[in-house]
């Protein structure tokens, strides 16, 4: 604690010279304390790989009820209970109170099917009298979701404690593309200001969307079925960081404003698990759920990653890779196998990126090992009907004589605050009109210095068509509803909205900087 | 509720008790974040009024904090302006459940009597402070308010730090920021939001999209 205490006083001093002198540059400690923008800890230590991998409930369906949604005869009602509940983090820490969807975090999976609509109930159970980290009120965005305005979690359409709110998702895909079907979205906290906080207590699930080619049933004998691994062997992932103080309190600091990034790393709510593996294929569902840390992911054994989505949608082509680069709210689906294994073997996935700030991965890019994440533990054999075949499902066209519009946004930081064109978020303005049905063409640019921005766009997801003039990579030529700009890069990409008319947003990932108003509203006519 | 807040009024002094001595502080949190980690810093007001910044200032308060100085001619003027708008449109609460607090990160040029000046000049009424201080002081309270840049050239360039605004709420330890470059009534806005209390939450506040479903048949049941 007296080193601390130095620690902050030394730092001071040398700022305060610093600011009196000039430019006296600083070296930036890299365990820095919370007022250094470091990273937030040290929080008490925890043995690795002591507790299984949770896998969230598929969340189950009620009886009908009466809704101001539209509905059809298979539509399937939810009701989702927003509420504080004590949480688990580690068995060597105590239970924390989280904010979790029914309780629990990551709240319940839904397995959707394309064609039939969902309507969930959220009830807000939160304590309106909180205090501390985290506001009561709360706003449900599903995340890469194709749904009306008023269903798409618009950050100032929320609903306080002790009221309900019915949201409509009527699990289509625009023009009803099949090319547009969609697999791995989340559900998350998008409350105004306050995003940051409210996920950081743990309001984010995963919801999965299944149609007759990614059908999720690995023995279907529909010929038009992948066969992915399926059921048992399809396991959603979110990563997440977190800090807690000596108490084994979960800490939060609400005056950081380049992006908390805590010192524990959790997969599915637990700070480093460990999962026991068949000789098989898996299917992972990666969500980097984090504020404000990037990952890239690492197998110990040197093997490679099939991936087989990118963001909410299947790509065209698996790809194999050696490694997995997410930045915050993007989602890649990848194939393990794990049948090459003798049982008993272990297997760690790693995040080799060094980042040491809000600002995105540091200079000093990949160290290895990097930190273990979760433990693999090749335990039994078991049947493996699965496949990965090739191709996985087409894209649709990019029809670039019918596109309409171009624009042009740009992402800064100006005296400490964020802005996208130079303007503050601001829920009464729209900055863009796009017309339903007329493809557009997105600049992306970034042009905030050293700092790394992944950008969402809600309603549709799109296609890349440049990162910084050259063609994307394989990974990224799919579709995606989040991109992230590193430094200095530019990103075009080719969007279209249909069906749905009404405000919309798109803001940068980082939510702290989306707290502070990096977003922007667009209007769909 | 009562002992929640006493429980909390306690944590809070030990960690000023011990953020005075500039020393350990004993059980409780060691990385204190929030409003357990503001430092109860001295400052002098406009009129000369020796005040700690925790227990004088923030305690019980919304509060909207800015730095600033008064020889600053870049983000400065524009956001002491805006902010002169803010408190127009706020002047039921500033000076009341709110306050506005100016601090000088010039302090040895901005002397209570010439931040005087610069509060007439820009029309700041009662409930608006305009804080000069022990340099070292004010730079710690800067950092625990987050208001710094990570590049440490642009951190050394004092005008960079008046565009931010952090909003508190201190009985209910809810903090966020906004730029003052932003629309004053963007501001407010923000203002607003870090403001509300329960009593204020009513389904009739809604802010637009989907009705209540049902209306007041779908209120949730107490958790």
């Amino acid at each position: 604690m007296q080193r601390r205490e130095f620690l902050k006083y030394g730092t001071l001093t040398v700022t305060g010279l610093a600011l009196g002198g000039g430019a006296v540059p600083f070296v930036p400690l890299r365990r820095a304390r919370a007022d250094d923008g470091g990273v937030a800890g040290p929080s008490p230590p925890t043995s690795p790989f002591v507790q299984e991998l949770p896998i969230a409930p598929l969340h189950q369906p009620v009886a009908p009820f009466a809704t101001s949604c539209p509905t059809s005869g298979n539509t399937l009602f939810y009701n989702v209970h927003i509420q504080e509940q004590l949480h688990s983090f580690h068995p060597q820490l105590p239970d924390n109170l989280i904010w979790g969807y029914n309780g629990i975090t990551p709240g319940p999976t839904f397995h959707a099917r394309v064609g039939q609509p969902n309507v969930v109930r959220f009830f807000n159970d939160l304590p309106a009298n909180h205090r501390g980290f985290g506001v009561p009120n709360t706003v449900v965005h599903r995340h890469g979701g194709f749904q009306a305005s008023e269903d798409d979690g618009f950050p100032l359409d929320l609903f306080t404690p002790g009221t309900s709110r019915d949201f409509c998702w009527p699990n289509v895909s625009p023009g009803n593309d099949v090319r547009e079907n969609e697999a791995t979205l989340w559900y998350h906290d998008h409350l105004v200001d306050f995003t940051g906080p409210n996920v950081y207590k743990g309001l984010a699930g995963f919801f999965l969307m299944f149609d007759d080619v990614d059908s999720g049933d690995e023995t279907d004998p529909n010929p038009a079925a992948l066969r992915l691994p399926s059921g048992d062997f399809d396991i959603p992932l979110v990563f997440q960081d977190r800090a807690f103080d000596q108490n084994g309190q979960l800490i939060f600091n609400t005056f950081e404003h380049n992006g908390f990034l805590g010192d524990k790393f959790l997969v599915n709510g637990a700070i480093q698990p460990f999962l026991r593996v068949a000789r098989r294929k898996y299917r992972f569902r990666f969500l980097d759920g984090s504020n404000a840390r990037f990952y890239e992911f690492f197998l110990s054994s040197g093997q490679s990653f099939v991936q087989i989505a990118s963001d909410d949608k299947l790509l065209p082509h698996p790809i194999v890779r050696k490694s997995i680069r997410m930045g915050m709210a993007e989602r890649v689906d990848v194939v393990i196998d794990f049948s090459g294994y003798p049982i008993g073997q272990e297997v760690i996935l790693q995040n080799r990126l060094q980042q040491n700030d809000g600002r995105g991965p540091s200079d000093e890019g990949l160290v290895s090992p990097g930190t273990p994440i979760l433990k693999f533990i090749v335990t039994r054999d078991a049947a493996d009907p699965s496949r990965v075949p090739d191709p996985l499902r087409p894209l649709p066209p990019i029809l670039l004589d019918k596109v309409g519009a171009h624009r042009t946004f740009t992402f800064d930081n100006s005296d400490g605050g964020w802005v996208i064109n130079d303007r503050f978020f601001d829920g009464n303005r729209a900055v863009a009109f796009p017309q339903l049905g007329v493809p557009e063409i997105w600049t992306l640019q970034n042009e905030g210095g050293e700092w790394s921005h992944p950008i969402h766009i809600h309603l549709e997801s799109f296609q890349i068509l440049s990162r910084n003039g050259q063609p994307p990579a394989a990974y990224e030529a799919g579709q995606k509803d989040t991109v992230v700009l590193g430094p200095d890069d530019e990103v075009k990409l080719y969007i279209q909205f249909r069906t749905f008319r009404g405000r919309y947003v798109f803001h940068c990932h980082n939510t702290e900087h989306e707290d502070m108003a990096m977003m922007a509203r667009f209007d769909t006519t | 509720m009562s002992i929640e807040r006493r429980r909390l009024r306690g944590l809070a002094a030990c960690v000023l008790a011990s953020a005075c001595a500039g020393r350990d502080r004993a059980p409780g949190p060691a990385v204190a974040m929030g409003t357990a980690s503001l430092p109860n810093v001295r400052l002098q007001t406009q009129d000369g009024e020796p005040v700690r910044f925790y227990d004088d200032l923030v305690k019980g308060r919304v509060v909207m904090i800015n730095f600033m100085f008064t020889t600053c001619r870049r983000a400065c003027p524009g956001t002491t302006a805006n902010l002169r708008r803010v408190q127009r449109a706020l002047r039921s609460h500033v000076g009341r459940d709110l306050v506005m607090l100016s601090v000088s990160l010039d302090p040895e040029h901005d002397t209570p009597e010439v931040l005087k000046e610069y509060a007439r000049v820009y029309g700041a009424g009662p409930g608006w402070y305009f804080l000069s201080g022990r340099r070292e002081e004010i730079e710690q309270l800067r950092r625990r308010l987050g208001v710094y840049d990570l590049n440490p050239v642009r951190d050394a360039d004092r005008t960079r730090h008046a565009g931010l605004v952090v909003l508190g709420n201190e009985p209910m330890d809810r903090w966020s920021a906004i730029s003052g470059r932003a629309k004053p009534r963007q501001i407010v806005e923000a203002v607003e939001r870090v403001m509300e209390r329960p009593e204020d939450w009513k389904p009739e506040t809604w802010s637009g999209g989907r009705p209540p479903p049902g209306s007041s048949a779908c209120a949730a049941p107490p958790a």
